[in-house]
């Protein structure tokens, strides 16, 4: 048993070593993304980048009236007092926190005493990171439909968590995850397996954060990447190490609230400006002549014009779907990832032990419901206000990938009323995107660390019998490294791509956790062996797939679209297509490319591959059946009578709540 | 409340908790799927459906929107009913099981 756990966290190790030596997408347009923004798997500017670059420079220049700005930066005069007054209100929070955090279960769970609306704004906070922020109002404003579509399963998700998981798992578990499934099973393996699979999901997640948070200070305050690392990590460490979770909860509190009431005031300012009519203003959108513009030059566009099957009211073509999001097969295994893989995320689960019952639990789902649903409805006036007020030429002249479309619409918005309220605005949206960060990382270094320190120290190492400072010591020390890991990697995954390690994290929770915990659950015949099988499998099928699947970097790939970028740009010299204007830059770009193909020129990617061994980028509609598979084939493999005994046990227990003050006291 | 006296099979073969279970799960799991099936016709609709989703109703809104707007509501419509449900039903139950059996 033990070799067992020991070559599945070298798997693991190794695995993560090898995402984070990924290289960097060398696509022009992807270097200044936030990467953790841009979370979105489905977001990929790889293979529309060169030939879209080609068209920026091509066309004979629809002559920009007025030069578009190219940056964005923050004034420091009105932001640094924002970021000061955030980081000082939390830190009070801290404070008194961790005076209340003195037990155990007060470092896990806030001593259950969070009550269910709290708990709704706080799994709201922990939920909408920098991602469905800035990620999915880019989207929506370079995409239209599409952005649209992608926000919906984000929603959809808790129907899963509401109907399946929040109450049972707060009937059945006290602190993690490895709580409810070592129930009934042998409690060491199964509590190895899980910390080992809920270390890896929050690794990843919080790499992806991380990485992204850095880059968005850059971007924005233009401080450097070191220091912006180091100062949300050490921010991050002292909130979940002094206040565990009662100051982590509040901390989402506070940022699910700001981040909200910016989308609000956002939303509002672009009502006003078409009436607060949504007809009016869908109809302004799609009227908006830089919008027709840039539709009529998107290659989707362009092959449709060319199949004549293209809409004929340009503008109205981005209200339709299509424009970005093409593999229905991707769409439907992301899909499955989301609906799936948020009621597998630990750090969500977890937020289902703060609560003292299961109506709590069930009144925490429906407020974040309500706020969460809110909040992605916000973003559609944003994405589309963007693409009004901003143009999707004005986003992509700052950030390719459309990340900083809410910022540059709120610096807009507000400098149309006056200057400084255009500085403002912009400062309260990067002090709400810090905040988000911050909410994030704190909840994903407090999940691992309860994996760590209750589920390996505390159960696996001294048998359950740690007193409670002992506990405490261990699980603050725990938050210590692991928190101090993050910094540690996040500043060594600068220069690497980390996007796709979101789409990752979602992946394996839900074809690695979500399977046993649902066959846990509700399988009578559910076992140890189940557990081991279905986490292991799971986990590495998503992890496998994902390593030879079009998220990874094909040098081969990369070469020939460097190539056909550069011949499209000869052969546009050669038609005369090329203002003089532009030559010099055209050429520049040649050369680029050039260099580029060389370089990667028979090369293979990390799997030793020259294209993608697996279609899909995300990995989900693969690997959640097998993981269900592999835990259901390896509980009836290894049949075990005494799991079979406890099940009355933890059904009635699950459903009916009783027992649960023993969970709440121990 | 102590631990040790509670007989867990007693209670799960209680006629009250077997009908408590079966209302349960037909309940979460019929929704469920209900629920996921109806968001997973949208990537698919957008995908083999698009000249249905590209019908304007009313002025710029088309069907497509529409039905994306739709799942907003329908998983909201269906939070709250299923709140409504486990606060009049499946807690009144769970209560008279749990005042009779401890």
């Amino acid at each position: 048993m033990k070799k067992l756990l020991l070559a599945i966290g070298c798997v693991l190790t190794l695995s993560f070593a090898a995402f984070a030596d990924e290289p960097a997408k060398a696509v022009d347009a992807q270097d200044a993304v936030p990467a953790a923004v841009a979370t979105t798997d489905a977001i990929d500017a790889e293979e529309a980048a060169p030939a879209e670059a080609i068209k920026e420079e091509a066309a004979p220049a629809p002559a920009p009236a007025e030069p578009a700005p190219t940056s964005l930066k923050a004034n420091p005069k009105v932001t640094i007092p924002i970021f000061l007054l955030i980081i000082g209100v939390t830190l009070g929070v801290v404070v008194w926190s961790a005076r209340k955090t003195k037990s155990a279960a007060d470092f896990y769970t806030a001593g259950g005493g969070i009550t269910g609306t709290q708990n709704g704004w706080a799994i709201a906070g922990d939920y909408l990171s920098a991602a469905s922020f800035l990620g999915i109002s880019g989207m929506i404003a370079l995409y239209g439909y599409d952005g649209v579509m992608y926000s919906v399963g984000w929603l959809v998700a808790y129907i899963t968590v509401l109907l399946i998981v929040a109450e049972p798992c707060r009937n059945a578990g006290k602190y993690t995850l490895g709580d409810i499934l070592s129930f009934r099973t042998s409690p060491k393996p199964v509590r190895a397996v899980i910390a080992i699979s809920v270390v890896a999901v929050s690794t990843f997640y919080l790499t992806a954060q991380m990485v992204g948070a850095g880059k968005l200070m850059q971007l924005l305050l233009g401080i450097n990447y070191t220091v912006a690392i180091s100062g949300v990590g050490i921010l991050m460490v002292g909130y979940v190490v002094f206040g565990g979770m009662t100051a982590t909860t509040w901390v989402q509190i506070i940022k699910a609230f700001l981040l909200v009431a910016g989308a609000f005031v956002l939303a509002v300012l672009v009502g006003i400006k078409s009436g607060m009519n949504p007809f009016r203003f869908l109809n302004e959108v799609a009227a908006s002549e830089q919008l027709i513009e840039y539709i009529k030059l998107l290659p989707i566009y362009m092959q449709e014009v060319e199949a004549g099957t293209a809409t004929v009211d340009v503008g109205q073509r981005f209200l339709e779907p299509g424009l970005f999001l093409t593999n229905p097969l991707d769409q439907i295994s992301l899909g499955m990832a989301l609906v799936l893989g948020t009621a597998g995320m630990p750090h969500i689960l977890m937020r289902f032990f703060t609560v003292p019952t299961a109506q709590e639990a069930r009144k925490s789902v429906i407020v974040a419901m309500s706020i969460i649903g809110s909040f992605y409805i916000m973003t559609h006036a944003l994405g589309f206000g963007a693409a009004m007020h901003v143009t999707p030429q004005g986003i992509k002249a700052i950030d390719g990938s459309g990340n900083m479309a809410a910022l540059i619409l709120a610096q807009s918005l507000g400098s149309d009323f006056s200057p400084f309220l255009g500085d403002l605005l912009l400062a309260f949206l990067c002090a709400v995107a810090f905040a988000t960060i911050l909410a994030v990382v704190s909840g994903l270094v407090l999940t691992a660390s309860a994996a760590i320190a209750h589920d390996i120290y505390v159960n696996v190492i001294k048998d359950g019998n740690a007193t409670q400072s002992e506990q405490v010591i261990a699980a603050r020390l725990t938050s210590l490294v692991v928190g101090t890991c993050g910094i540690l990697v996040g500043i060594a995954a600068e220069k690497q791509n980390v996007a796709h390690l979101v789409a990752l994290a979602f992946a394996i929770a839900s074809s690695g956790n979500l399977p046993v915990v649902v066959l846990s659950l509700f399988w009578r015949k559910f076992n140890t062996a189940g557990v081991i099988c279905g986490l292991v499998v799971g986990t590495t099928a998503a992890i496998g797939l994902m390593m030879v699947s079009p998220n990874m970097t094909y040098p081969e790939v990369v070469a020939d679209n460097a190539k056909k970028a550069y011949t499209k740009l000869e052969a546009n010299i050669a038609a005369g297509l090329v203002a003089p204007a532009a030559m010099e830059k055209t050429l520049a770009t040649i050369e680029a490319e050039k260099a580029k193909e060389a370089n990667n020129r028979g090369k293979t990617s990390m799997m030793g591959l020259s294209k993608p061994l697996f279609p899909l980028k995300n990995p989900g509609i693969v690997s959640i059946p097998l993981g269900f598979a592999a835990a259901i084939i390896g509980c009836l493999a290894f049949p075990c009578r005494r799991a079979e005994e406890m099940w009355d046990e933890l059904y009635v227990r699950q459903n009916t709540g009783i027992g649960m003050a023993k969970a709440i006291d121990h | 409340m102590s631990e040790k006296t509670i007989n867990w099979s007693a209670i799960a073969k209680d006629p009250r908790f077997i009908e408590l279970h079966h209302k349960k799960t037909a309940f979460l799991f019929g929704w469920w799927i209900f629920s996921s099936c109806y968001y997973f016709l949208l990537p698919i609709g957008a995908a083999y459906a698009t000249g249905l989703f590209k019908i304007q109703v009313m002025g710029r809104v088309n069907i497509g929107y529409i039905f994306a707007f739709s799942q907003y509501l329908i998983s909201w419509a269906l939070a709250l009913y299923y709140a409504h449900v486990a606060n009049k039903d499946f807690d009144r139950l769970t209560k008279e099981l749990v005042n009779d059996l401890t």
